[in-house]
């Protein structure tokens, strides 16, 4: 039990400090590198807690895609920092309105554990979890009690990504692309054109014709 | 006092004794290995194109790489000017640090492993996907074009070839009903025949017809995965001179080297277990039920090299023949040509063993 307070101790200091400097990190990439250390961090409480499963699927999904898209766009901006501080003073009380809400809605989540108990955030779990590994488990609810909120889940993703290629997709004409299905197809039959040539005379078409 | 003793090992203290003496075996194991891979490749590169390659430390030249590793470690660390240097130095430590830390759930043998999970593919697919960072991150902190470029590169080629590489891994997740190594490899137990890559069992041998081509698939995503030729574009020469790695030299490059090979033999070590039966003999082995644990688990490591040697072999090989790939290639490759077969190959795995005769 001691190791795993020391753990648990070590796992959350270096989340919240990593949060903390996410906002406070001068240079925005290393607010992502301190973002992804977070990520990395809170996948190992997910570890603590006996979720690993879970935890896997947090490095797997916004550790190993998500942050690296992140980090890519990040790093691909020209960030311009003097513009960024203007604009702090405007957007400060949007700021507080937000986080005031996030603040009162912990609060009432404590002080709802508090008076219940614990017992209250983590009713009778679904699946006796000691039977069962974490995975399996996760998959009898997603896929019985909760299938139709996952598939449209699904169906959400499936929309946002149609509309992504919709609104990046443009067929430029005039744009020579590399078609492997044709080049494999071709044959010296249709790839090649022996011209007898009359001296004098040359060949009617320039270069190869279609 | 024996009585004690045996206490001691039971303590979390000696527990992590013991945990910390199989990590550093481990370490060292792997480490050794890729030393004489490293010769290996090199050799088999020199043998295609009808050299010599390194022969002059040792006998054959097998003591060429320690020679390497010594010359590395000696020379100056140098940092650019304008680099962010802490981050500059953090890139080739994370890329060493994840290289091994994948290695903790590998079973070596029946029963070898640091840590036998239970999601144990899924953390190793997790550790591959962290592998990017070290590259990207070495590639903006260089404050370089060429590493830049390449890190790029890099982020885009590995993101891709994770998506097909997760499918493939989901068929034989599939087939053999469990993310834990140790159940995989246990369930291809008794000969060739039964292993993964021939739909794992009898029963499911018409599984084979779509198992082969995910082997290969997963060899080729791997490649990629890894940035060996012919998908080694975040470190095209010919465009990007060596990529991310242009402004590192000694120890921090000798890292990322060490962390680039140690990827290639895991990769070598993943298609065995997921496909080849891992520690398993490819024959029934009656003769070793009356051996003593340690002989088997001896038995099973020597299984588990050769066969990672043999896939070793084939990445220095197709390092030596394969032309590179253009970058719009390696991309439609990925995701027009891999991602949706290996999509419909989850959907007939998943179908056999619901519907099949297995079921």
């Amino acid at each position: 039990m001691g190791l795993q307070a020391i753990a648990f101790y070590l796992l959350a200091a270096v989340t919240l400090g990593a949060g903390f400097l996410v906002v406070t990190a001068r240079n925005p990439v290393h607010s992502v590198l301190f973002l992804i250390l977070a990520f990395f961090t809170a996948a190992g409480l997910f570890v603590l807690l006996g979720a690993e499963f879970l935890a896997m699927l947090l490095v797997v999904v916004y550790v190993g895609a998500v942050a690296v898209l992140f980090l890519f766009v990040v790093m691909m901006l020209d960030v311009d920092f003097s513009a960024l501080r203007a604009g702090f003073a405007r957007y400060l009380p949007i700021g507080l309105v937000v986080g005031g809400v996030l603040a009162v809605e912990m609060v009432l989540v404590a002080v709802t554990v508090a008076l219940k108990g614990a017992a209250a955030a983590h009713d009778a779990p679904l699946v006796p979890s000691h039977e069962v590994t974490n995975a399996e488990a996760i998959g009898r609810v997603l896929y019985t009690d909760y299938v139709y909120f996952f598939q449209a889940a699904g169906l959400v993703l499936l929309v946002a990504m149609i509309g992504a290629i919709v609104l990046t997709l443009r067929h430029k004409p005039g744009v020579k692309r590399q078609d492997i299905a044709k080049q494999v197809a071709r044959t010296p039959k249709t790839g090649m054109k022996l011209v007898q040539i009359q001296s004098g005379q040359g060949v009617r078409e320039e270069g190869i014709s279609e | 006092m024996q009585g004690n003793a045996v206490n001691f090992w039971g303590t979390p203290g000696g527990w992590a004794l013991i945990t910390v003496g199989q990590v550093l075996l481990v370490m060292v194991g792997v480490l050794i290995s890729l030393a004489f891979l490293l010769w290996g490749d090199r050799k088999i590169w020199a043998g295609v194109q009808m050299r010599k390659g390194p022969n002059v430390v040792g006998p054959f030249g097998l003591f060429q790489s320690f020679a390497d590793f010594i010359k590395f470690v000696l020379k100056e660390i140098t940092v650019p000017s304008g680099a962010d240097k802490s981050v500059f130095l953090l890139a080739p430590v994370i890329s060493f640090v994840l290289a091994f830390a994948a290695w903790a759930v590998i079973p070596f043998g029946p029963g070898w492993a640091v840590s036998n999970i239970n999601v144990g593919v899924l953390y190793l697919f997790a550790i591959s996907s962290l592998g990017v960072y070290g590259i990207i991150m070495g590639g903006w902190a260089s404050n370089s074009k060429y590493p830049f470029l390449g890190g790029l590169r890099s982020a885009a080629q590995m993101v891709s070839y994770e998506v097909s590489l997760g499918f493939i891994i989901i068929t034989v997740i599939l087939l053999v009903g469990s993310m834990n190594l140790q159940t995989i490899v246990e369930h291809q137990a008794g000969g060739f025949w039964n292993w993964n890559v021939f739909g794992g069992g009898l029963k499911n041998l018409p599984m084979a017809i779509v198992m082969i081509p995910m082997m290969v698939m997963f060899f080729v995503s791997a490649l990629a995965e890894t940035n060996r030729p012919p998908f080694d574009l975040p470190e095209a020469e010919s465009e990007l001179v060596a990529g991310y790695q242009v402004e590192y030299s000694s120890t921090p490059y000798l890292l990322f080297m060490i962390g680039e090979y140690s990827n290639i033999v895991l990769m070598c070590g993943m298609i065995t277990i997921l496909f080849f039966g891992g520690w398993q003999a490819p024959f029934p082995t009656p003769f070793t039920a009356s051996w003593a644990p340690w002989a088997l688990g001896l038995f099973g490591l020597a299984w588990f090299a050769i066969k990672i040697v043999f896939w070793f072999f084939m990445f220095a090989m197709v390092k030596a023949i394969v032309p590179r790939y253009r970058y719009d290639q390696l991309m439609r490759l990925g995701w027009k040509v891999f991602l949706p077969t290996s999509l419909v190959a989850v959907v007939v795995v998943a179908a056999w063993r619901v519907f099949g005769p297995a079921a």
